[in-house]
This record gives C-alpha cells, sequence and structure tokens, in this order.
C-alpha cells in the first residue's frame, strides 16, 4: 500500500498535492471539486494589500467626487451605513470554504507594507484559516533603498505577524535575493513556518501598436521547475522548516522531483487553470503508478532524496552545475 | 434625556415621515429631492417604522405618478407620504383634490420653491404651496429645522384624527438645506404621538373585496353640490385639532406650538404677519427694536388651511393699529397676494363679529421670492413704514423696482444680530471639500459645546469650477438669522485665484480674521494681494492667517481636497474649542466620516490635520498696500452693453443689486453670453504638438466646453500673427494650400483632459506623449489668450467645401455651443456641440428641463451663441415633463407657416420672377450648398418684394390686399429655408416623465429630431435612478443596486416602423455618431437618437470616459446601430449594427464604473447575482439586434 501522506506547516496531508493560489479559489464549487479530485490543501487567492487600499480609495472618491458643488445635486451616490471593504469579504470566504471543505485552508495575504496588515492576519486566523501563507511581492525600484533595509522590512513583518498568530506562516518569496539561503534562514527565525519557493510576478509587455506598457501574464511550464528544484535542494535539511515548491510544476515527474528534491509539497496553478480541475487525479494516478513501477513506498521515504545533502555531488546544485550547463550547450563538431 | 443632532430640514421631515409610513411613492425634484433619498436609504438598509416593520419605499416615473400611486396607497389603507416641491406638486394637484375630496388621512412634505414663470428656478419661496392651497388641503408651515421634526408629528398626527390631509411646507433651500442642532423628537415620542386605533381607523376606509363598496364615483348636478358640502365639518373641526394635537406634542417634548404664534410686546402697535422662515427673520428684528424701547410684534402663521380666523384675532394685541402681511408669492393681477387677502379678510369679519373694536390698517408687501435674501433690516424698514401716514400698500422689499416703484428701502448695512454670535464666512471650490468641513464643524460644535450651531452653504449654478460660500453661526443663544452673513467675524477664502475676482472681504467686520489658502508663505504672500484687498486688510485691522492648503494635501495624500486642512485651521485660529480638544474633535469625527471607507482614507485624513498647523501662519500687516495690481474686470471691455450691464454684476455676484428696470420683461436673453465669462478655473491645459498631429480632429470633437478650435485657412492671413501662434500646412488633400490652426481658448478651458485621452498620435521618442499634452496653465494663459483672439480673427470654413460625412471635416464647421457650465469632462455637450455645428445656424431646440437645460441656459450666461452672419441655435426650456410635446409645437408652427408661405409666394410670381419662385418652392435644401442657394432666394425674395411695395407706395391703397400679402409674405419669408428641430433631453426625461409625450410625438410623424442624452440615471438632481438605469447599478432610489434592466427605449420607437433610430456612442465610433445625426436630419419623419453619455453619476474619474465607452460598446453594454425605415421601403433590413457582437465580458466594462463596483462592497453576492443576469440581458439583447438586422420587412416603413 502506497503513502502518499506528507506533513505541511504542521498539517497532516494525504497526499503532497496543494493546488496553490489562483483566481480560481474564489469560488466555492471549485474548491470543493478540487477537493474531490484529490487536492490535499488548498492556498486561497490572496488578499492583495494594493487591492483593499485601492478599493478604499475608489469609494472614496466615488462618494466625496462632486459632492456639495452644484445645489441640485448635493451628492451623487447614497452612502450607505456601511461598506464591505477591506478583508471582509475574504474573511467571509474563508469561513465558508472551511464549511464546504475538510481539506485544510491556508489564506493568503500578499503585499509588503505593515498597515493593517498585521490586523488582517488575525482575522485570518480567527476566520478559520489553518495557516498562513505570506506573499511578499516587492520591486526594489528605489535606486536609494539598499538590500539590507529591504530584508529588514520583509523580516519585521514575518516577525510581526508572528506575534499575532499562532497558526503555522508560510512565507512566499522570490528567487531574487542576493544571498537567499541566509535569508532564507533569517525568515524561518523570524517565525516562518515554511518557505515557498518561488512566485511568479505579472511582467510588463510592450504592446508596439499601442505604444503602451501592458502587464502580461503566462502560464508557468515545467522548464520552471528547474530553479526550484535547486533551492529546495540546498535548503532541505539545512533550514527548521518545510518547503514548498510552486511554478513549473505539471506532471507527476515534476511532482515526484519536487519530492526528490525535499519539498514537504507540490503546488500548482497553471497546469489546473490550463487543463482543468479535472487533471488532478490523473496527475495523482500518475504519480503512483511511478512510485509503484520503481517501487516506493512512501512520498516520505523519497523526500530529500534528491537534495544536496543526500546526494553524492552536492556541488551539482551549485555554480559546478552551471559550469556543465554550458558545457552541454556547446556546439556540436561541425560535420561536413 | 432626547439627543441633540445636527442636520437639515429635509432629514428632519424624512426622519419623522419614515417612521410613521407603511408606503412611500417617490420622485426627485429639488430641493426636496433629499427627502425622497433618506427614505430610500434607510428602507434599503432595513430601518423599521414605529410598528416595527420597514416602509416600502417606490420611485415613480414623475410626480403625477406618485401622487397617483400616493392615491391608490391610501384608499387601500397604507399610511403613505410623499416630498416634492414646484412644479412637482403642480403635478400632483389633480390627485390632492381627489384626496382632499375623499377625506383622506395623510401628509405631504414639501419644501417651497418657485415656479417657473419667466424662468425657472429652484430656489424657495411660497408660489408652489399657494397654487394648492385651492385643493381642500389642511396647510402646516414650519420656520426652522427644528420646527420641520416637531411640526411633521403634529401633521402625521393630526390628520389621523382630522381625516384632512396635511401639506406641511418650510421655505425651500433656507430651511430644507439649512444645518442645524435642534433636539431629536424620539421615537418613543412619535410612538406616543400616534393613535393606533386612528391607523387601524383610516386602514378599515380602505378599499378591500372582503368588505366592498365603490369610491370615486361620478356625480351629476343633481348631487355633486351637495356632496361637495359634506366636508364642512371636517374643516371646521381641524384647527381645533391641530391645536390639541400641538399640545399634546408640547406636553410630552416642552416645545409649545400654536395655530398662529405671536412674538412681541403685548401691547405692539404694529404687527408683521406672515409665514416660512421669514418668521424668524422677523422675530429677531422684533426682539432688536423691542430692546431699543419700541412695541412691535411678529404674528406667525403655522396652520394656513383651514385658516382659522378666531384664533387668529384672538392672537393678535389688543393695541393693534396697523398690520403688514408679508407674501412669499407673487399672484398678479390679484387684489393681493393670498395671505393678505386673507388677513384682510379675517379682519373684517373679526370686526363685524365684534372681536375686534376697529379694523387696524393693512398693507400687504412681497418679499423674498427664489429666495432672495430677507433681513433684520427689511423688517425694520417695513414697521417703519407702517408709521408712515401712508404706508405703501402692495409693496416689495428687498429688490430695487425702478419700474413700478412698489419697493421699500431698507438700511443694508444695519444688523441685529447678536453679538455674541461667531459668524465665519467661508469661500470655497465645489472640489476642494470646503462645504462638507464646514457640515463637519458644525456637527463637532454642535455635539462638543452648548453652542447652538447653524450652517448654510451658497452655491452657484456652474457644474465645473463652482464657487461656494459657506455661512456658519455660532452662538450661546437661539439662532434666528434664516438670512445670509452680512458681517464675518471670520472669513477664509479657499482659492486664491478667487481674491482678484470676488470682494470677499467686503462682509468681513473690524478686526475680524482673515485665513486664506495661499502657495505664498507668509513673507512673500502680501505682495501677491490685489490693492484693494490689501486696503481692506489694513483698514478693517484683520488679523490674517495663511496656509499652504494644497502642499498639506498633495503631501498627505488628500490630492486636491483641502477640507481638513482647512477646518483645521479654522479651528486652529477661531478659539470656538480649545485647540487639544478641538483636534481631538476633528479626528473623532474623520473617524466617524471615513471610518467606513477604510483606515487608509482615515490615515491620511488624520496626516492631514497633523501636518496642517506647522504649516499655518500669521501675517505680518505691512501700514501700506504696496500693489501696483487690482481686481480683474469682470468682462472684457469689448463686451456687449448688455453684458456689461446685466450679466456682468451676476457673474460678480452682485445680481442682487440689480434693479428690475435692468430685467427683460419676458424672460428673453441675448444668445453667445457664455464667451465673456473666462473662467480660469484649471490649472493645466492643453498644448497643441503642430509637428506630429494629423489633423484628425478628434480633439476637437471630444472637447466638451469647446475650447479646442481647428480652422483651415488661406495662409495669407498669418501675415501678422502673434509669436507664438502655431500654423502648420493642411493634411487634407482639397486644402493642400492652405494652412491648419489647431487653437485652445485657455481661459474657457476645465482641465478634463478627454482631448489627450482621444489623441491618436504617439510621440516617437517619448511615447508618454501625444500631438496634444496637458501643461500648467499660469504660464500659458496671456499667450494663449493672444494667440485665441488671433485665431478668432481667422476667416471660418466655407461650409460648402466640407464633407460632412468625415469627422475631420465636420471638426472644421463653427460650433454654436460653447463653454458651457458643465461638468469637467462632460460627456453630453460633445453632442450637442456635434449639433450646433451641423444645424446651429437652422435649429430650434426644445430642451427638456435637466442638465442640459441648467448649463445651457442657467443664467447669468447660455453657451449656445451665433455665427458672424447672426445666425445660431433658438433655444427654450419648458418643462420637465413635456418637452417632446413643446419641441413638437415648433414643428408645427414651421409646417404651418411654410404652408402659408408656399400659398403666398406663386401670388407674387410677377414681381420675383417664375424661375424664383419655382427656386423658392422646389429647390432642393439637401446639403449645406443647396442651403446657402435657398438662403440666397429668400434673400432675393425679401428685396424684390420691399422694392415692390417701396413702388406700390405711390399708388396709396388701390391694392392693398396683395401689398398686406406682401407683408405678410415678408414676415414669413425665412422659413422657406429649411428648419432643423431638436428636441433635446436626459433619459429622466425620455425614459421616464416625458415618456408618453415622447411616445406621441414619435407617433405624430413629424419632422423632429429626438435626441437623447443617456445617462442613465438622473444627473441634474444628484443621481435617482431612472427607467434607463440598467440592471446592477447603484443609484438613489437604488442603493441596492437596480434589480430590472435598461428599457429598450430605441427599439419601442422601432416599433413604429416610421421612426428612425439610432443609439450612439462618440467615444467608442465618432463616425457612426456623425452619420446617425445626418442622417436623422436627413431622415423626412421623426428621428431618435440616443446618445450615451458618460458622467460624474458613473463613479469614476471622467478622464477615462472615452475609454469606458469603448468597454460599453465592446461589451455589448451599449451595441451601436442604427434604424432606417427608408431601407425598409427598398425591401432591405432596417436595422444596421455599427457594433460588432460583444468581444469581452460585461464585467470588464462594470468594473472600471463605481456604479456598479459599489454594489459589490456593499453586497458582493448580490452584485455577483445581478451581473450574471445583467450578462444574459446582454446577451440576449444582441441576439434579438441580430436577428432584427437580417429581418426585412417590406410595408413596415415609411412616413404615414
Amino acid at each position: 500500500m502506497l503513502d502518499l501522506s506528507t506533513t505541511y506547516l504542521g498539517l497532516e496531508l494525504k497526499n503532497p498535492l496543494v493546488p496553490s493560489s489562483s483566481p480560481l479559489m474564489r469560488h466555492l464549487d471549485k474548491l470543493r471539486r478540487m477537493e474531490d479530485a484529490g487536492a490535499a490543501a488548498i492556498v486561497l487567492h490572496s488578499l492583495f494589500e494594493e487591492q483593499i487600499i485601492s478599493e478604499s480609495q475608489k469609494l472614496d472618491f466615488i462618494l466625496s467626487y462632486g459632492v456639495d458643488s452644484f445645489p441640485e445635486a448635493l451628492s451623487y451616490f447614497p452612502d450607505i451605513r456601511s461598506y464591505n471593504l477591506g478583508p471582509d469579504g475574504y474573511l467571509e470566504h474563508i469561513r465558508r470554504a472551511k464549511a464546504a471543505v475538510a481539506i485544510p485552508i491556508i489564506a493568503s495575504l500578499n503585499g509588503f507594507s505593515r498597515g493593517g496588515w498585521i490586523e488582517y492576519a488575525r482575522q485570518m486566523q480567527q476566520a478559520g484559516a489553518d495557516a498562513l501563507e505570506l506573499n511578499m511581492y516587492y520591486i526594489a525600484a528605489d535606486a536609494d533603498q539598499d538590500s539590507a533595509a529591504l530584508e529588514e522590512m520583509y523580516l519585521e513583518l514575518v516577525n510581526e505577524i508572528r506575534q499575532v498568530v499562532t497558526i503555522p506562516i508560510a512565507v512566499k518569496l522570490s528567487a531574487h535575493f542576493t544571498a537567499f539561503a541566509n535569508f532564507a534562514r533569517r525568515a524561518v527565525a523570524a517565525g516562518a513556518n515554511g518557505l515557498v519557493l518561488f512566485n511568479r510576478f505579472y511582467q510588463p509587455d510592450l504592446d508596439l501598436e499601442a505604444l503602451e506598457v501592458v502587464p502580461s501574464v503566462h502560464l508557468s511550464s515545467s522548464a520552471e521547475l528547474s530553479l526550484r528544484l535547486r533551492w529546495v535542494g540546498l535548503l532541505y535539511g539545512r533550514m527548521n522548516c518545510d518547503l514548498a515548491v510552486t511554478g513549473g510544476v505539471h506532471t507527476a515527474e515534476d511532482v515526484l522531483k519536487a519530492m526528490m528534491a525535499g519539498a514537504n509539497v507540490a503546488m500548482m496553478t497553471s497546469v489546473l487553470l490550463a487543463s482543468g480541475i479535472d487533471y488532478l487525479p490523473g496527475l495523482l494516478r500518475d504519480v503512483e503508478t511511478w512510485m509503484l513501477e520503481h517501487e516506493y513506498e512512501s512520498i516520505a521515504q523519497m523526500r530529500g532524496s534528491m537534495s544536496s545533502k543526500n546526494i553524492a555531488h552536492p556541488a551539482a546544485f551549485e555554480r559546478a552545475n552551471y559550469a556543465q550547463v554550458l558545457r552541454s550547450y556547446e556546439p556540436q563538431r561541425m560535420r561536413w | 434625556m432626547r439627543s441633540k443632532i445636527t442636520l437639515d430640514a429635509n432629514e428632519a421631515a424624512a426622519w419623522i415621515a419614515h417612521q410613521v409610513s407603511d408606503v412611500i411613492a417617490i420622485y426627485p425634484i429639488t430641493p426636496s429631492s433629499a427627502m425622497g433619498e433618506w427614505a430610500d436609504q434607510w428602507s434599503s438598509e432595513g430601518r423599521q417604522n414605529i410598528w416595527g416593520t420597514t416602509p416600502l419605499v417606490v420611485e415613480m416615473q414623475s410626480e403625477a405618478g406618485a401622487a397617483g400611486a400616493v392615491h391608490g396607497a391610501l384608499q387601500t389603507g397604507s399610511l403613505t407620504t410623499t416630498f416634492t416641491a414646484s412644479q412637482g406638486l403642480m403635478l400632483m394637484l389633480p390627485n390632492m383634490y381627489k384626496i382632499a375630496g375623499e377625506l383622506t388621512s395623510t401628509v405631504f412634505h414639501v419644501s417651497a420653491r418657485s415656479l417657473a414663470a419667466q424662468a425657472l428656478s429652484i430656489f424657495g419661496d411660497h408660489q408652489d404651496v399657494m397654487a394648492a392651497r385651492a385643493t381642500g388641503w389642511a396647510m402646516l408651515c414650519s420656520n426652522s429645522v427644528q420646527e420641520v421634526m416637531d411640526l411633521a408629528l403634529v401633521a402625521h398626527a393630526a390628520t389621523l384624527k382630522a381625516r384632512v390631509p396635511i401639506l406641511h411646507f418650510f421655505d425651500g433651500f433656507r430651511t430644507s438645506h439649512e444645518v442645524m442642532k435642534i433636539e431629536r423628537v424620539e421615537v418613543e415620542d412619535i410612538r406616543a404621538m400616534i393613535d393606533d386605533e386612528l391607523v387601524r381607523a383610516h386602514r378599515a376606509r380602505g378599499l378591500s373585496p372582503d368588505n366592498p363598496f365603490i369610491r370615486g364615483t361620478a356625480q351629476n348636478p343633481d348631487v355633486y353640490f351637495q356632496a361637495r358640502e359634506t366636508v364642512n365639518p371636517f374643516y371646521a373641526r381641524m384647527p381645533q385639532l391641530v391645536q390639541e394635537t400641538m399640545d399634546q406634542f408640547a406636553a410630552r417634548l416642552g416645545r409649545q406650538y400654536h395655530l398662529f404664534d405671536y412674538v412681541g410686546a403685548p401691547d405692539a402697535d404694529r404687527v408683521i404677519v406672515l409665514m416660512g422662515s421669514g418668521a424668524e427673520v422677523a422675530q429677531e428684528a422684533v426682539e432688536y427694536l423691542n430692546a431699543r424701547g419700541e412695541k412691535v410684534g411678529v404674528l406667525k402663521v403655522r396652520l394656513y388651511r383651514p385658516f382659522a380666523v378666531e384664533q387668529f384675532i384672538k392672537t393678535l394685541p389688543r393695541e393693534i393699529k396697523s398690520i403688514a402681511v408679508l407674501d412669499r408669492t407673487k399672484e398678479p393681477g390679484s387684489a393681493g397676494e393670498p395671505l393678505y387677502v386673507d388677513i384682510v379678510t379675517a379682519l373684517a369679519e373679526g370686526v363685524a363679529a365684534g372681536q375686534l373694536a376697529a379694523f387696524p390698517r393693512v398693507i400687504g408687501g412681497r418679499y423674498g421670492l427664489s429666495s432672495k435674501e430677507f433681513t433684520p433690516a427689511m423688517v425694520i424698514s417695513i414697521f417703519q413704514e407702517l408709521q408712515q401716514a401712508q404706508p405703501k400698500n402692495h409693496f416689495t422689499i428687498g429688490i430695487n423696482d425702478d419700474v413700478s416703484h412698489t419697493s421699500l428701502e431698507f438700511d443694508p448695512d444695519l444688523s441685529a444680530e447678536d453679538p455674541a454670535t461667531i459668524r465665519g464666512l467661508f469661500y470655497g471650490l465645489g472640489a476642494d471639500g470646503t462645504v462638507g468641513a464646514n457640515k463637519n464643524s458644525i456637527k463637532i460644535i454642535g455635539d462638543e459645546t452648548d453652542l447652538q450651531a447653524q450652517g448654510y452653504f451658497v452655491y452657484d449654478s456652474k457644474k465645473s469650477g463652482s464657487m461656494t460660500i459657506s455661512h456658519l453661526r455660532f452662538g450661546p443663544r437661539t439662532i434666528h438669522s434664516a438670512y445670509l452673513i452680512r458681517r464675518a467675524n471670520f472669513v477664509a477664502c479657499h482659492q486664491f485665484s478667487f481674491l482678484d475676482r470676488f470682494d470677499m472681504l467686503e462682509a468681513a467686520e473690524d478686526g475680524a480674521t482673515f485665513l486664506l489658502n495661499s502657495p505664498y508663505g507668509p513673507d512673500e504672500v502680501w505682495d501677491k494681494l490685489p490693492r484693494s484687498v490689501q486696503e481692506t486688510i489694513i483698514a478693517k485691522r484683520l488679523k490674517f492667517y495663511v496656509v499652504d492648503g494644497y502642499s498639506v494635501a498633495r503631501e498627505t495624500g488628500m490630492g486636491g481636497r483641502i477640507n481638513t486642512v482647512m477646518q483645521t485651521c479654522f479651528f486652529a485660529i477661531s478659539g470656538v474649542l480649545p485647540r487639544e480638544q478641538a483636534i481631538a474633535a476633528i479626528k473623532h469625527s474623520i473617524a466617524k466620516t471615513y471610518g467606513k471607507r477604510g483606515p487608509t482614507i482615515v490615515q491620511k485624513n488624520y496626516a492631514a490635520v497633523d501636518q496642517t498647523l506647522a504649516n499655518l501662519h500669521q501675517v505680518r500687516v505691512p501700514e501700506k498696500a504696496t500693489s501696483a495690481f487690482d481686481m480683474r474686470a469682470v468682462v472684457a471691455a469689448n463686451a456687449p452693453e448688455f453684458v456689461q450691464k446685466l450679466t456682468a454684476p451676476m457673474m460678480a455676484g452682485r445680481g442682487d443689486d440689480l434693479p428690475v428696470s435692468a430685467m427683460p420683461i419676458d424672460g428673453t436673453y441675448p444668445s453667445g453670453t457664455a464667451q465673456w465669462e473666462k473662467r480660469n478655473i484649471t490649472l493645466e491645459i492643453p498644448v497643441w504638438d503642430e509637428d506630429i498631429c494629423i489633423q484628425c480632429g478628434k480633439c476637437v470633437f471630444v472637447c466638451p466646453h469647446t475650447v479646442i478650435r481647428a480652422k483651415v485657412y488661406d495662409p495669407k492671413y498669418l501675415a501678422d500673427t502673434p509669436e507664438t501662434f502655431k500654423s502648420v500646412p493642411a493634411r487634407w488633400k482639397e486644402f493642400e494650400h492652405l494652412s491648419y490652426s489647431l487653437q485652445v481658448s485657455p481661459e474657457d478651458c476645465t482641465g478634463c483632459a478627454l482631448c489627450v485621452q482621444v489623441c491618436p498620435v504617439k510621440n516617437k521618442s517619448e511615447t508618454r506623449l501625444r500631438a496634444i499634452n496637458m501643461a500648467p496653465q499660469p504660464p500659458l494663459r496671456e499667450q494663449e489668450k493672444t494667440n485665441w483672439e488671433f485665431f478668432q480673427t481667422l476667416p471660418e470654413m466655407d461650409r460648402t467645401k466640407i464633407n460632412t460625412h468625415l469627422v475631420k471635416d465636420d471638426q472644421l464647421l463653427e460650433p454654436l455651443f460653447e463653454f458651457s457650465g458643465a461638468c469637467t469632462g462632460c460627456g453630453e455637450t460633445p453632442y450637442l456641440k456635434l449639433l450646433s455645428q451641423l444645424y446651429g445656424d437652422r435649429a430650434l431646440i426644445a430642451n427638456a428641463t435637466g442638465c442640459s437645460s441648467i448649463y445651457g441656459g442657467n443664467l447669468p450666461t447660455t453657451p449656445w451663441t451665433f455665427n458672424a452672419e447672426g445666425r445660431g441655435p433658438a433655444w427654450s426650456n419648458s418643462l420637465f415633463e413635456d418637452n417632446a410635446e413643446f419641441g413638437l409645437g415648433f414643428r408645427l408652427t414651421l409646417d404651418k407657416r411654410l404652408e402659408y408661405a408656399r400659398e403666398l409666394v406663386p401670388h407674387f410670381a410677377s414681381v420675383l420672377g417664375e424661375e424664383l419662385v419655382h427656386g423658392l418652392l422646389n429647390g432642393d435644401q439637401s446639403d449645406e450648398a443647396e442651403i446657402l442657394r435657398q438662403r440666397g432666394r429668400v434673400q432675393a425674395l425679401k428685396e424684390r418684394l420691399e422694392a415692390w411695395l417701396a413702388g406700390e407706395a405711390v399708388n396709396g391703397d388701390s391694392n392693398a390686399p396683395l401689398q398686406n400679402r406682401a407683408r405678410e409674405l415678408l414676415s414669413v419669408a425665412d422659413v422657406l429655408v429649411k428648419k432643423s428641430v431638436w428636441i433635446v433631453g436626459g433619459d429622466g426625461w425620455a425614459y421616464d416623465i416625458g415618456y408618453g409625450g415622447l411616445d406621441h410625438v414619435l407617433a405624430s410623424g413629424r419632422k423632429v429630431n429626438v435626441l437623447v442624452l443617456d445617462t442613465e440615471v438622473y444627473s441634474n438632481t444628484g443621481g435617482q435612478m431612472s427607467k434607463a438605469t440598467s440592471r446592477g447599478a447603484v443609484a438613489k432610489f437604488a442603493a441596492g443596486g437596480k434589480p430590472n434592466s435598461k428599457k429598450d427605449l430605441a427599439l419601442l420607437a422601432m416599433t413604429y416602423g416610421n421612426v428612425y433610430v439610432a443609439r450612439v456612442a462618440f467615444g467608442a465610433n465618432d463616425s457612426q455618431t456623425v452619420k446617425a445625426f445626418l442622417e436623422a436630419e436627413a431622415y423626412d419623419g421623426p428621428s431618435l437618437i440616443i446618445a450615451y453619455s458618460h458622467c460624474l453619476m458613473h463613479g469614476y474619474d471622467l478622464v477615462h470616459g472615452l475609454d469606458q465607452q469603448k468597454a460599453a460598446v465592446a461589451s455589448g453594454y451599449f451595441p451601436l446601430f442604427r434604424y432606417d425605415p427608408r431601407l425598409a421601403a427598398e425591401g432591405k433590413a432596417a436595422l444596421q449594427l455599427d457594433s460588432k457582437a460583444p468581444s469581452v465580458r460585461l464585467e470588464k466594462f462594470r468594473e472600471g464604473e463605481g456604479r456598479f463596483s459599489m454594489l459589490a462592497q456593499q453586497n458582493p453576492e448580490g452584485a455577483a447575482e445581478l451581473l450574471e443576469l445583467a450578462q444574459q440581458d446582454v446577451m440576449a439583447r444582441w441576439k434579438m439586434y441580430e436577428g432584427l438586422a437580417q429581418l426585412s420587412l417590406k410595408g413596415h416603413q415609411g412616413k404615414d
């Protein structure tokens, strides 16, 4: 009997497949379908800091613009007693998600500054979230801002949230740190129970006809997995935390690689957006088939088996690996 | 302990009405709209009445509809109410007779307003309620905000006892909009005053099939009269029942009212009788005079109908010698205004009955029409007049009537105010939040102190860049001063640019404080002040403070809203509250006001408070005025005489000083006056980059205020151009030898930046730049003013050379609609401008009341103008509800007159020549060249006829009949040039109140063009739902999102088969818009153009208006099409779709607009449900249009 179970952030999961934060999570019926399809836990879509601020600003604009200017129209909209602003809708969604499915629900906070942030984390715990994922996304475009100060800001935020919640916290990061391993260790020290590697950003694109910068979003591919494998492989066993791979998990092989590199869970979004929730059962079966064919008994057995700690040549995860890849791209001997 | 609250009278009336009603039927009209809005909002929030159930609030299509619904609900036993004013009350009159005749208990709350006579006015007087005095309703008048709340309850309680309906009224604006600190009548009080047995009796009188009877019969001469007299005992009893209810109220709440309340010396020899807010003013004057040894009094009439003669006589002081009766109304041709006549009658009856020893001297006078100021000085003047041997009767007060010499003089400098009252005047821009801040200040002072507080706010009639003046009073004693502050001890100017336009310090008393929002600091500001401002500051020894409010607001994320900054300054300087307490109170108020908008908003307001004090400085005032410059002239020296004498004083806020003789007698005003009102309201204006411009004309097209113009002209005119004037070769094949200029009028621009948004060109090196870009106005003002003046001297394009089917060409046509007072970024005005460009020189426009009638015809100026030949649109506004019929009347005149002219022409074949006669009668007038030819023929006709008549003069009367025909033909000949009739209005008119008439006019088959400026909401009255509002949109009266879909007016019109119908959205497709206008006018029958107009009421920054129009079309929210009956006649499908099948989800369009996104913030699930239904609407309608576009229905076409 295969044992697919794993633990993540102290949560007992029946398998390592975790659909990660995406717009799919807005719909309760989709959460139920994910559970039915085999998902072991769900990371909800993110509560965006910018969105809360912008909704607030927008409402203020709507209710303020043009008022008290013209005697016949002193206001333009009914100003009702209360608005569903900020986290209220999101918190309600957590409550409903918890009621709708039995698998763990991980709430996601996306932002960078403090503000009401700390409070939102506390409210998410109150609403029933089993864990929190902090998605820290910041483009350090200000040339006067140095990396040390920025890292401190990240860590302070983790620490402050740690002070107000008792549920586990995972921190979702980008790979763009000069000394990632060091930062990862400090994040754990600040209170992170898990690291989610790595987030993917909306990137700008240029529209040549309209001469405008437009946001571009494209789904991930398995090619993006390598970066995650490297860092999971490097961190496994060296950090006192769980690890999640996200970005580039599309196939059973991708899941298996993530596990062997040392991840507790393999998170996925693009493949579910592209192939639908019904893709999950097949994926799970493929994982099982592979494990049976290769006579693995459990996920626990393979977890970290190919991390830098456990492989013969740890340098393969480091710069040596780089040299090897370059060589593999050397032009073939010319033939004529 | 009852709570003290600060609110206005509309809210006070609605508070009571909502508590004691089952059903409320409403319709918006200024100044009563807020009462309905409160009721609707409370019900949507689930607030319950005293019986624990939430009143049902229903918006109707007109006041006539509201009255009908009220009547129906009353007849079926509901406790029902409504709110209205002015024309709205006029529409309710027929039902009011019925309701009274059927002895039905109800109360209508009316914020009394002027009636449209020589002009519409939204302001307050008693013309409307006086027109209702014959309906059989009791009429109860409240004079102040407290009284409105108190007497509203008295009215609701008394009508149940008496079975006589009550019209409860108070002065529009002066009372309805005055914010006052009052004691609230609590729910328990209301509960105690309403007798449930009477409620059940009312219910039991209702129609029910379980207890069948009929009511509303038709009666014959045999019994109608007797039946009409049956009600007399109810009216006889009514005054006593009202008094009992007042006594019951007094026993519970301590405030004692009477049918007539007398204030003054018990032994007064002179008394003024009046009702409304003026009675409060009179009380202030009476107390002032009596304190100085006089013996005078004021008698306040509260229950005006039924008029209790005996009570009135009893209330008069015994020593009375003379009485002045003041009416806030005008009844031309009467023996006297109504209250005067009633008082004279009452006195006569009192004398006859022996209740009064002698008949006192009585004079009557008019005051306060359309919220004209009424002050204690005027009251004192009237008391003085009463002492004259021959006092003037039928006088007026408050104006200078130099025509009929009715007016009494008064001393404008006399003040009867309590010197202990703090009086503050605040001058702000609508957009800067000044009024909101002041309303908050009143609440703060009301809540934090024992002081009485009063606020009144004056707005100008512009929808962009409007000036607001806040009048705030705080004092230890009850404030009766229901008039504007004339002597202030605190004056704040929140906009530096007002300094050289308005004399704000005129009202500052000696030693007052002057706070100026200034970009210049305490050390540099002095030299930036106009000389006369400096002189006043010195002469009046003002304490002068500056704050750079905009910097503080910018730095704290407040943008252009300086409300919090200026409010903090007021509290810091005025000392009304200790500074620390004031700051805490402001912050508390911020949290209360903005808390529900999110912590971000609260925090930035806190930051603004915190940073203000460091930026507030007292200015050391020099001993001498030093500036070499002074206030600007109101209008240019070359403005016409009418503008100089009449328009300019109105612009400068000195319209009150104009005498009667200055006014046109019949409401006729010259066109083309907006061009003289240089408002300079924007900080940025567009600047043309002539090097990359492709001359497409789109910026000219979209400019809502017609400040961007394009001309193509002979380069010879460039001989003597201003230094910075720009000109390039014209990019037209047919005009390649000519020059092209695009010019902005810098002083008329409102800075909306739609021109930049629409520009299709981007700079190849810096893509942020386009062929037109915004730049700061002040440094460009003088230079561009000179360029604009030069540009105006360039000749207009020859209209016959324009290909009107091309937008690029059309934008060379001279617009005859310019510089309106519409909102910045308005989505309606580009359509009107296009209309004026295409047909303005021969157009007659009937304009429904609404936004377009206000920015089109609200004094002091009008944007409708004329060309060099003196031709331009003839424009008029009748009412809201009758515009289609009004416009049809224009067409009927033209049709009849044309027929007459054509009958006359052949009589003069020998005089005119056969060829001219043939041309006049058969000339093709289908394009500009042909129109020009016809104008030539009419000119020739006039010349030849006049020459003939001159020759005939020697023949005397021998040929009199033909001579007379010639004179007749001369007077009607202009009609031989084709005229274009346009019926213009908003969706409130076309979809709701005017729909019946519109339907009839479309069905008439007559050649009229109907242009519906569809903002999908009642824009002018503040965003109430109309039947054009779409599903899921939040609007007033649809606070929970409109549950059902938008009425398809286009489809309804198409069913006639002979109506040309188009739906256009210029931001999505300007060519299609132009095509529709051309086809509509060319079609020989009725046409209807439904023009999508983005609007501030859609809840987003209108700089994105064009993008939203595109999204509206792309999502299928507003499909574009044209339905042309001529195509059906050719056997083709009459409907042509001009937009593609929906290509983006409706959500994409809706997420950009606050009217939709707000609902998601209130009720996410409801919003999602309505969005889904709305998406289904879109798909279903598109499918239907697609089907119709493939349908050819021969026979369903053509003119009847």
